[in-house]
Parts: C-alpha cells; structure tokens; sequence
C-alpha cells in the first residue's frame, strides 16, 4: 500500500519537473545526466549492500538451512521437510507455540482497549495531562530486563505484592507467580501490558489530536457526556488505529522474550514450560550442539506466523476501506 | 445541575488517572524504596512500608563494588554511537538519493527495503550471527554494532524528510551550478536535521535497551553491555533485592535522563513515524 502510493508520487514529481524545464533556463543538462546514473548509486550502494548482507542475505539462509540437518559445526544435508515434520513431536516446540500464541490472545485486547482509554482520558493540552501522559510513557523506555528485575522483586513470594496481600489477609500462602507454570505466564503478560500501554497511548493520541473538534461540539451541543462522546466519536475515529495497534501489539505480543528470560532467570521456566518461540530458536540455534537447520526452520514458521499476522491486517484494512 | 454533573465526571476521571497512574508508577517506586532500604530495614515486612527506617546509600556502592556498570556502560555506549552513526550517516544519504535523484534500478532499491522490513529480526538472528562468527567479530562489540547500522525503516523516515524539501529550492541550487554532492550537503541535508535527531535518538534509546541481540554474540563478561550486566544481577545477588533494586535504579537514571531532555523529540518522532520498534 505504502509503496504504491509512493511510486505515484515519483511518477508526479518527476512529471511536473519535466514540465518546469523546457523555458531554457536550465543551464546544466550534463550535470543532471551524470546524477542520472553515478551519483545516486555513490549514495545509495553501502546502506543497499548493507541491508542485503545482514538481513535478506541471512534469511534466504534460513531458508536453505530450514531443509538441512545442519549444526554450528557441520554443514549437514538436504533432508527436505523432516526439520518441520520433527516439530510436530517436539514437546518443547508444542509448549512455544501455545505459550507464544496465548500472550497474543490474552495481551492483544488489553493493548487496543487500554491504551485507547488512557489517550482519551489524558488529551487535553493542559500541564496536568502532561505530567500523567509523560509518566505513563516512563515504562517504554525501560528496557526488558530491567523491568524483568523490578517485578521478580515484586511477585516474588516474599515480594510486594504478596506482602499486601498478607497484609489485607487475602492469602496465607504466598501465590507462586514466578513459579507455577500458568501464574508466571500470566504475570509476564501484566509486564508487558504494563511496559507496552503508554506506547500505543501516544499512538492513540496521535489520532486523537487529528478528530475534527467540530464532531465533539455537536456531540456536546446534543447533550453527550464524556462516556457518550467516546463511543459516539472517539472510537468510530479510532478504527483504523485500532487496526493498525491490534497488529503491532500481536506481532510484538508473539516475539515476547525478555520479560520471560527475565522471570524465569532464562531457564524458561520449569521444564521449560514456560519457553516461547523467540526463546526456543534462541536455544536451538545458539550454543556449541546448536542445530542451525531447525532452528532454520523454527525461524521459518516465526516469519510465517508474523506474515499471516500481516495479511490478516491488511484484509481488515481493505474490508473497512471497502465501508467506507 | 449541569455543573454538578461535570464534577462527578471529573472525579470519575481523575480517579482512574490516579490508578491507572498508580499501576504504572508504584513498580518503579517501589523499587526505589527498596533501593534505599538498609540492613536493618524488613523487605518483608507485613505490611510492607514505603519509606525506609534505616536509609542508606550502601546499596549504591555495593553494586559498583560487585559489577563494573561502569563499563558496562561504556561497552553500550561504543554499540550506540556506531549504531547512530551508521543510521544517520546511511539514512542521510540513501534517503537523499532515493527521494530526490532519478536513476535507474530505483524500485529495486526501494523494494529490497520493504522486503527486508518484513523479515523478523527473529527469524535471522541465527543467521545473522553466523555472518558475524564467519567475519570473528563474535563476543565483539563491533559485532553487536554491526547488522543495526542500516534500518530500512530509518531511510524510509528520511525519504519522508526529503521529499518535505520544497522543489524550488533544490532547483534553484541546480541552476546555481550546484552539483550533486553540493546540492546534496548544503541544501538539503541541513533541511533533515530534525529527523537526524530523531534516527539518533531511536537508534540510542535501541541499543540501550536492545538484549536478545547482544545475548546471542556476547559471550564474555568484559565485554557486556549494560543490558546484559544487568541480567546477571538476578544470579549474583538473588538473596539480596536491595542489590538488584540498586542496579536497576542506577541502569535506569542515564536513560530517564536521557528520555526527559529529548521527550518532545520521542514524542514528535512517534507522531511521524508511527512505528519504531
């Protein structure tokens, strides 16, 4: 989409600089011949290089490997699609997938609800919204592990949120949230909602600023509340944003790594039942017995994955584009 | 009657704020707190307290005794500089040539960028390091630097920036005699600073932050960065929080620092280019 709207506004820039020239006042046709062909490849060649070698050159490798039994150490052979029929009885990869595709699940509404609510409530241009909208963007910048480490010491059993707990006599016990199996996937969720809300905030603002004003006075002058005028104007002027953060989020949502490395002190919980499929290619294809081949392969199903992701975005973009 | 109205409207929202403000900041807070606790404070005090009984910045001196943060530090500060170079500097110039100079095998250029942004950087992390193992810049922070320097997200910002120029200016620079590397360092570039502070302020804040990358091609201790110090603050000092709360309030001053100077920068930058991550 992108891309098409840009190749016609190449073709209409050009267009119209054409029409400019024939006056005869342009003096250095040769020096606009020579850019033709040189110079913009001066400019160009490294970053292009630069891309092929570190990103599409390693994914057509992950393609070639994906088909071979390769190691860190030995090249392997062609073994056509046993790399993907093997994953099918690989528990660890049965666990990754499940643990990966239920953080979308679970964080994803989370993501396109609470953010949107959050940018309403903080829009106003007054410097008290402005100390809540810059406090709320505080944990974004925060990288994973040191937001891993704030809450181990939270939801450790001794921690805070436990000691409240205690303190209120909700519980005897302490919760295991970084130890039982479900607990701790549930509370790297809370983190990364906790980290992710302020970002698409801001994306929510964004939009927010560009409603047109007049929609609320109407909405006022008919006598809508605030609750009213979110439903009746925020959210119908939110569409297509919602759209675009479900993507995001679920595809940040499927990649989740550190805040599981970090709950889990990087064992990916007991048994590994708490691993996701960043992790999991990350073991596979890292290490001195590493199998680059599957974690090939592995690679392969991520790019697949967050490629349906992609699409299934774009079939909601052009099913509401049709609406309209 | 109606104002009345708007009051319970305004309580409503501004308890929300509270709590959902309360949500996100009390973790941080909290860990704040903890930082100061001395040894005589209960962590595990039922009720918990806020406020230490026994405050002490011992705490402070006994993770830089027990980690070199410091360089640590510096090992991210080498990664960020050569990332912020290479993506201001690459992006400056393929975006130049891309928005502004016709030439043949453009949409070539153009289509291996929104290629490559479709391929999940987990997906060829493997692969990537390979690349770096086969050049021996494993365990390097050179290596770590590397595959980051070139985004196709980052050209793509400045092809925005460029085409913003307006045309008449650059045209007439050309019937000035300008050639194309003038045209290109006089006129326009100057014309992008504003995205040049915005790439180098992403590409800072990315690798600060950025773990699972230098996880996979760092593997020895003296060349951590400060994530990945960090990290080993949870096997160090396990029987300690004070330690850990410590190490993460000194991990997280220079970016809060950082973020607060640029905050109108970050916020602009997330209004135009919409998506960084």
């Amino acid at each position: 989409m992108a891309q098409l709207s840009h190749r016609q506004r190449k073709g209409a820039g050009s267009a119209s600089a054409r029409r400019l020239n024939p006056d005869g006042t342009y003096v250095h046709p040769l020096g606009a011949n020579r850019s033709g062909v040189i110079a913009p490849w001066f400019f160009v060649t490294i970053p292009i290089l630069w891309i092929l070698i570190f990103s599409l050159l390693p994914f057509l490798n992950t393609i070639r490997l994906s088909f071979t039994d390769s190691t860190l150490l030995r090249p392997g052979k062609f073994i056509g699609f046993q790399n993907f029929v093997d994953m099918f009885h690989d528990p660890h990869f049965i666990t990754a997938m499940t643990n990966s595709s239920l953080y979308v699940v679970c964080v994803v509404p989370f993501m396109i609800i609470l953010p949107l609510i959050l940018a309403a409530l903080v829009a106003d241009r007054t410097r008290i919204m402005g100390f809540f909208r810059t406090s709320f963007y505080i944990p974004v910048i925060m990288s994973s592990v040191v937001v891993g480490l704030i809450w181990t010491n939270l939801l450790d059993s001794k921690g805070l949120v436990n000691g409240m707990f205690r303190a209120l006599h909700w519980i005897t016990k302490p919760i295991p949230f970084l130890t039982d199996r479900w607990l701790l996937l549930f509370s790297a969720m809370t983190i990364t909602i906790w980290t992710g809300l302020g970002y698409y905030m801001i994306i929510y603002l964004t939009t927010i600023a560009n409603i047109d004003p007049v929609l609320y006075e109407a909405a006022q002058i008919d006598g809508a509340g605030a609750v009213r005028q979110f439903i009746h104007v925020t959210l119908p002027g939110c569409t297509w944003t919602m759209i675009l953060i479900s993507l995001l989020s679920s595809m940040s949502a499927f990649r989740v790594f550190g805040e599981i490395y970090m709950l889990t002190n990087g064992s990916g919980g007991v048994g590994g039942a708490d691993i996701t499929m960043t992790m999991l290619i990350k073991n596979e294809g890292t290490g001195i017995n590493a199998r680059t081949g599957y974690a090939g392969a592995l690679g392969l199903v991520m790019f697949f994955v967050l490629g349906a992701l992609i699409l299934f975005e774009w079939f909601l973009e052009s099913r509401s584009s049709d609406d309209e | 009657m109606m104002s009345k109205h708007i009051t319970v409207g305004k309580v409503t929202k501004y308890v929300v704020l509270i709590l959902l403000f309360l949500f996100l900041a009390c973790p941080l807070l909290w860990q704040i707190s903890l930082a100061f606790k001395g040894p005589k404070d209960d962590m595990y005090a039922v009720p918990p307290y806020f406020w230490p009984r026994d405050p002490t910045v011992d705490n402070f001196s006994g993770v830089f005794k027990r980690l070199p943060i410091v360089g640590y530090a510096l090992n991210t500060l080498v990664v960020a500089a050569i990332n912020i170079l290479g993506n201001v500097v690459s992006g400056t110039t393929a975006g130049y040539a891309i928005a502004l100079l016709k030439f043949k095998g453009k949409r070539i250029v153009i289509g291996i960028l929104f290629l490559s942004m479709l391929i999940p950087g987990e997906t060829v992390m493997i692969t990537q390091f390979l690349i770096i193992r086969s050049l021996n810049l494993q365990n390097n922070l050179i290596g770590v630097a590397l595959p980051g320097i070139v985004s196709a997200m980052n050209i793509l910002l400045f092809v925005n920036a460029f085409r913003a120029i307006p045309r008449d200016l650059i045209e007439a620079a050309e019937m000035d005699g300008a050639s194309v590397w003038q045209r290109f360092t006089m006129i326009c570039a100057p014309q992008v600073k504003g995205t040049m502070a915005l790439v180098a302020i992403f590409s800072f804040m990315g690798s600060w932050n950025d773990f699972l990358w230098p996880l996979i091609v760092l593997t020895d201790d003296s060349h951590y960065t400060l994530t990945l110090g960090m990290s080993r603050l949870q096997g160090t000092f396990v029987s300690d929080p004070r330690l850990v709360a410590a190490g993460t309030v000194i991990a997280l001053v220079p970016i809060l620092i950082f973020f607060f100077v640029f905050q109108r920068y970050i916020f602009h930058g997330l209004e135009v280019g919409g998506v960084k991550e």
